[in-house]
């Protein structure tokens, strides 16, 4: 059996937590630069304001009507992130954290009621942390996906829906009246590719022929049809693998123009990709970097430019990366176009031990450059992300993202800890 | 910035690692060390003070409310606040409650069906909830740190 746990709401619910005065009123989270609606409270929906609508155009609405918007304060959501996650791993030792704010749990072994585990887990995490979860208990992931869409949605099972707790008959009425693109893996282009052969709701994905979804899609659409029908194809992966590439790039808080400042948002990306790859222990072979104007605004004229280099030595280093990177940008960088983004990206990675042997052959002294590189991330994370960087990052950052309504840093400052009177 | 590299480092007390006394492993002279076998953890407020790390949280105390000459239990206005949501609050323990949206700190006295939160310092009165209000307990305080001035 496995549950999934996903917390309602959550970035607009971590809000919650530290100003209670939030509770009730239509609210939401935007996304990076204050761009569009990423969270939503139910008042907020309720009001009929979309997920991804464009703040800007929410503006007098929002006036109208009360509706609040926050920045996101991903550092609040992801300390919040991790106590609901260790929370949920004290109920089962099989856990699969998925994204942000949901995870799957492995209750094979785990007896009693399991409808009633999940009412503690539900009480727990609030109770630990002040936010609202939804269960979904099924025998499979897929299930459980449902079943917890099933929970969220339809009243009357106060936050955890046990699909086994369904008659055969109920499960194929539930699946009748669910749409094939709400299914876990089901993307919108197959949805619709799905309609065209008459494949409208889960129940009718459930009973299609599994060879010929396979003959027809693929092996993945495959599982999602046994997966529907009770037979679990889908493991819980307890380990996260390491990612494959890291990507780090932003959309500038106003347009940027010169050489000098693209070289600083580029600094500072890839210097928290570089922080994030020796988190990982991993090494990178080749390096993208990447700039360009405003697609939105067609008047302007456009540029956009994409360069990748292979690496002829793996590094893991900020200073050598950084260097390379602003070598590509001289290369790429035109003069005369307002620039509104820009990244790097770091891939061909692997394992940092693999190059080990290589270290004494390179000219730079290695394990200086090493000892360097731990010495930044530590003072970094001690004191806050960006205390210790390089010249080039630059000290003004006029191409900063805009984030005109952040939230204090409740609960990583000490200079933002939340009052009591 | 780099001046930051020179100043002691602070011990985090929001982290749970527990940072081991380093003792050389491998001493030069092939001789084993004595202290090697009586490592101990160093003694660590956060396990000291908190049971439950992922309940846990800081506020700062704003006011003199809980300021009192005869109370042992006084909290003065800067103090720092550790507040344990997994405790369930029982009468007379000190919590952090949301009242009509703000935080306040204070003594929680409950009887029977008598709910009311009552400030250390006697120039405060009793906070008695109305049928209108809302009382939600957001956790227990569990320690308060005072740092003298």
């Amino acid at each position: 059996m496995i549950a999934l746990i996903d917390v309602n709401n959550f970035y607009v619910s971590c809000q919650r937590v530290f100003e209670p005065k939030l509770e009730g009123k239509p609210m939401v989270v935007l996304s990076n630069n204050d761009g569009c609606v990423i969270s939503r409270s139910a008042e907020a929906k309720a009001l009929g304001v979309k997920m991804g609508a464009p703040w800007h155009q929410l503006r007098e609405f929002a006036k109208e009507t009360g509706l609040i918007a926050y920045s996101s304060n991903y550092a609040l959501y992801a300390d919040m992130s991790n106590r609901v996650m260790r929370v949920l791993g004290m109920f089962s030792p099989h856990q699969e954290v998925y994204s942000v704010d949901e995870c799957f749990l492995g209750l094979n072994g785990i007896g009693g009621d399991h409808t009633e585990l999940g009412q503690t887990l539900k009480q727990t995490v609030m109770q630990w942390t002040g936010l609202p979860v939804c269960v979904g208990i099924a025998p499979t992931k897929t299930l459980a996906k449902l079943a917890n869409h099933i929970a969220k949605k339809r009243t009357g099972f106060a936050g955890v829906c046990e699909w086994a707790k369904f008659s055969p008959a109920q499960q194929l009425q539930i699946m009748r009246e669910i749409e094939v693109g709400e299914i876990w893996g089901v993307g919108r282009k197959i949805s619709q590719r799905l309609n065209q052969q008459g494949i409208y709701t889960a129940a009718d994905l459930a009973h299609a022929n599994s060879e010929q979804i396979r003959a027809r899609y693929s092996v993945v659409l495959q599982r999602t049809v046994e997966e529907l029908n009770g037979h679990p194809c889908i493991q819980i992966e307890e380990m996260q693998p390491d990612k494959q590439q890291i990507l780090c790039s932003r959309s500038f808080g106003q347009p940027i123009y010169t050489e000098q400042q693209l070289a600083e948002a580029i600094s500072t990306y890839i210097a928290r990709a570089a922080e994030k790859l020796r988190m990982q222990k991993s090494v990178a072979a080749s390096l993208s970097i990447f700039i360009r104007t405003n697609p939105f605004r067609p008047k302007d004229p456009q540029y956009s430019r994409h360069v990748m280099l292979p690496l002829s030595q793996p590094s893991d280093d900020t200073l050598k990366l950084t260097q390379v990177a602003l070598w590509m940008l001289a290369r790429i960088y035109q003069p005369g176009f307002s620039y509104a983004k820009a990244g790097v990206m770091l891939s061909d990675l692997q394992p940092n031990t693999a190059i080990q042997g290589h270290l004494f052959l390179q000219t730079a002294d290695p394990i200086k450059r090493a000892e360097l590189n731990a010495t930044m991330d530590e003072i970094n994370r001690r004191w806050g992300r960006g205390s210790i960087h390089l010249a080039s990052a630059g000290a003004n950052h006029a191409w900063k993202m805009k984030q005109n309504s952040l939230s204090p840093f409740w609960t990583t400052r000490w200079t933002d800890i939340p009052i009591a009177k | 910035m780099s001046s930051f590299l020179l100043g002691p480092f602070p011990a985090d007390p929001n982290s749970t690692v527990y940072y081991l006394p380093w003792i050389g492993e491998s001493v030069p002279a092939g001789f084993p060390s004595p202290a090697a076998d009586w490592v101990e953890d160093r003694v660590d407020l956060n396990q000291h003070l908190i049971s439950h790390p992922d309940a846990t949280f800081y506020f700062t105390v704003s006011g003199d409310s809980m300021v009192s000459h005869l109370s042992e239990r006084t909290i003065p206005n800067g103090a720092t606040l550790v507040v344990d949501r997994a405790i369930q609050a029982k009468h007379n323990d000190i919590v952090v409650a949301a009242i009509d949206g703000d935080f306040t700190v204070k003594r929680l006295f409950q009887r029977g069906k008598h709910l009311a939160l009552v400030a250390e310092n006697p120039d405060y009165p009793p906070i008695v909830l109305g049928d209108e209000q809302e009382l939600a307990v957001w956790g227990v305080v569990i320690a308060w740190i005072v740092r003298p001035k």
